[in-house]
């Protein structure tokens, strides 16, 4: 994958320290707002976790999921339904426990899925993520179409000392920064590794790696595994954030949406995919506050987008970036 | 004799309806050099991909080292030792020229290493001037280099080469050409597909000439030096 241009380097490294400012500094700025802006960038971030994982399978390894969100909404199943009742789950079993259960449904449907491709992975992804979606929505155990709350969200302790209190909308904020930058440094040191060249060169053409003595099935079945588990942990962080879960966090809807980011980000660059996530819903916000009719003008944008954009916002960015770096 | 590191037996291929291969005869001993020949549309890249299990041949046996592996997977068939040039190079234009050496680097057999990404470097210096490069910004020749030297960097008992210098300039090809020999002194067995038959009448130490699907020829190069009316009647030159 090669280092990204500097000044787009930069420009990444500048916007997370902002990121990170924001608790501090930000009611400077949004006195009125501080306590809900706090909230809505900790939620996008998680959803920017989301969609760089997608990236993972549409833009890296060419498997176009529209069953994403089943596994974004099983990671966040797994801490409510994990979680005790009325104290506070330790996440140091919950976290882990979550994280394999979405492994393991992700390695299941990946098994299943991965021998088709093109529009038949697409619609296989589909159906699978929609059972996800009507296996939660209609069993009274996991609460139907109401979901389930998480009454204590849980706490991170070591030797009985509480480190971090999720309910701390700050300690939750940073822990999401945190993780959403590791995220995006993980999947970026598994591309540059042998099997991120492999799983690249899978992306470009399946049959050459076959004919290079590789078994793409393999390789695609440990990206999509890979990528729907960290799809899972951004799931289990926005369970925790609302202290509630319900059956919209799986359905393909949902999944569409991230789809969405990752194109209008700009599939196959990674941090194009989470500049898609702010973009695509600080957008919606303020349609949103401005019309009922805020799908007509986000369709818009999407449309706009892909037309003058082809390679999404960080083909933009790239190309910008050569440019000016070419004029000494 | 020497046992064959590949053989194909009365192998039979089909696209879809249309049969391309009536039962192929063919074999590469180790280290030897053979020369596929035949016009175009003759069956030598059916009969390539029909040993790498890219077309199921659908009768016949293809052994790889004395094993069976007709119509398996094509990247088992690969792992016992076999490193495929394209035609058409198959080049990843979003790797870089590092990339694509490094991806595929593995011993060969008995965990031998004789070739490794320095000695692929030092084979190809204008690759070590391009490693950050990626594939669509290389040229044609640069991309066929990166191509043989992938190849290489899975240390192969057979090369095979489909069109190595097709498309090249006279100066590249001449290049090419050089790296070939070269690496026939190391005892690497190759197929070459190629239109120069003249170049692969010195370099090939046999020749098969295929004509509509059937082996019409098989035998030495200097049997096909002294009989030049063969090539004529075959090839048509």
């Amino acid at each position: 994958m090669t280092s990204i241009p500097r000044p787009v380097a930069m420009l990444l490294i500048a916007l997370v320290v902002l990121l990170a400012l924001f608790p501090s500094c930000g009611g400077l700025v949004f006195p009125a707002k501080h306590a809900f802006l706090m909230q809505k960038l900790a939620g996008i971030m998680i959803l920017a976790m989301m969609a760089m994982s997608l990236d993972l399978l549409v833009g890296v390894t060419g498997l176009v999921s529209l069953g994403h969100a089943a596994f974004f909404g099983l990671g966040g199943y797994a801490l409510a339904i994990l979680s005790p009742e009325y104290e506070a789950a330790n996440i140091w079993i919950v976290l882990p426990a979550a994280l394999a259960i979405v492994a393991a449904a992700a390695l299941l449907v990946g098994f299943l899925s991965i021998r088709t491709s093109g529009i038949y992975f697409i619609m296989v992804t589909l159906a699978f993520g929609q059972m996800g979606y009507y296996l939660f929505n209609d069993s009274r155990a996991a609460g139907g179409s109401d979901g389930l709350s998480i009454m204590e969200t849980p706490a991170i302790e070591i030797a009985g000392r509480t480190l971090l209190k999720l309910a701390d909308s700050d300690s939750f904020y940073y822990l999401v920064l945190a993780l959403f930058v590791g995220t995006y440094a993980l999947l970026r040191m598994v591309l540059n590794s042998p099997f991120g060249q492999v799983v690249r060169a899978i992306g470009v053409n399946e049959n050459r790696v076959r004919g290079l003595g590789f078994d793409p099935v393999r390789y695609k079945l440990a990206a999509f595994t890979l990528g729907c588990t960290l799809a899972g942990l951004a799931g289990f962080l926005a369970a925790a954030q609302y202290g509630f879960v319900n059956p919209t966090m799986l359905s393909w809807h949902h999944s569409g949406e991230a789809l969405m980011m990752v194109i209008l980000g700009g599939m196959g660059t990674l941090f194009g995919p989470a500049i898609g996530a702010f973009v695509f819903e600080l957008a919606r916000f303020g349609f949103e506050s401005t019309t009922d009719h805020w799908q007509l003008l986000m369709g818009g944008l999407v449309v706009t987008i892909v037309l003058v954009l082809p390679r999404g916002l960080a083909g933009l960015l790239l190309d910008l970036a050569r440019r000016g770096g070419k004029q000494p | 004799m020497t046992k064959p590191f590949i053989a194909a037996q009365g192998v039979h291929s089909y696209y879809g309806p249309s049969h391309v291969l009536h039962g192929v005869d063919f074999r590469v001993n180790r280290g030897e050099t053979v020369a596929l020949m035949g016009r175009n549309g003759m069956g030598k890249s059916t009969l390539l991909k029909s040993l790498l299990g890219i077309v199921k041949p659908r009768d016949g046996e293809v052994r790889v080292g004395g094993t069976v592996m007709t119509g398996r997977p094509t990247s088992r068939i690969v792992r016992m030792g076999i490193a495929y040039v394209p035609e058409g190079r198959g080049i990843f234009p979003s790797l870089t020229v590092r990339e694509h050496l490094l991806m595929v680097a593995r011993r060969g057999a008995e965990g031998r290493r004789d070739w490794d990404y320095h000695r692929v470097l030092e084979t190809f210096p204008r690759l070590a001037e391009r490693l950050d490069n990626f594939g669509h910004h290389l040229s044609g020749g640069e991309q066929q280099m990166l191509s043989i030297g992938r190849a290489l960097m899975t240390n192969p008992e057979l090369l095979i080469l489909d069109e190595a210098t097709e498309g090249l300039a006279p100066l590249i090809r001449r290049e090419i050409w050089r790296v070939i020999a070269a690496i026939k002194q190391t005892g690497i067995a190759t197929v070459i597909v190629d239109k120069n038959a003249h170049v692969l009448l010195d370099l090939a130490d046999r020749h098969v000439i295929l004509v509509k699907g059937t082996v019409a020829y098989d035998g030495h190069a200097d049997a096909l030096k002294a009989n030049p009316e063969i090539l004529e009647r075959t090839i048509g030159l």
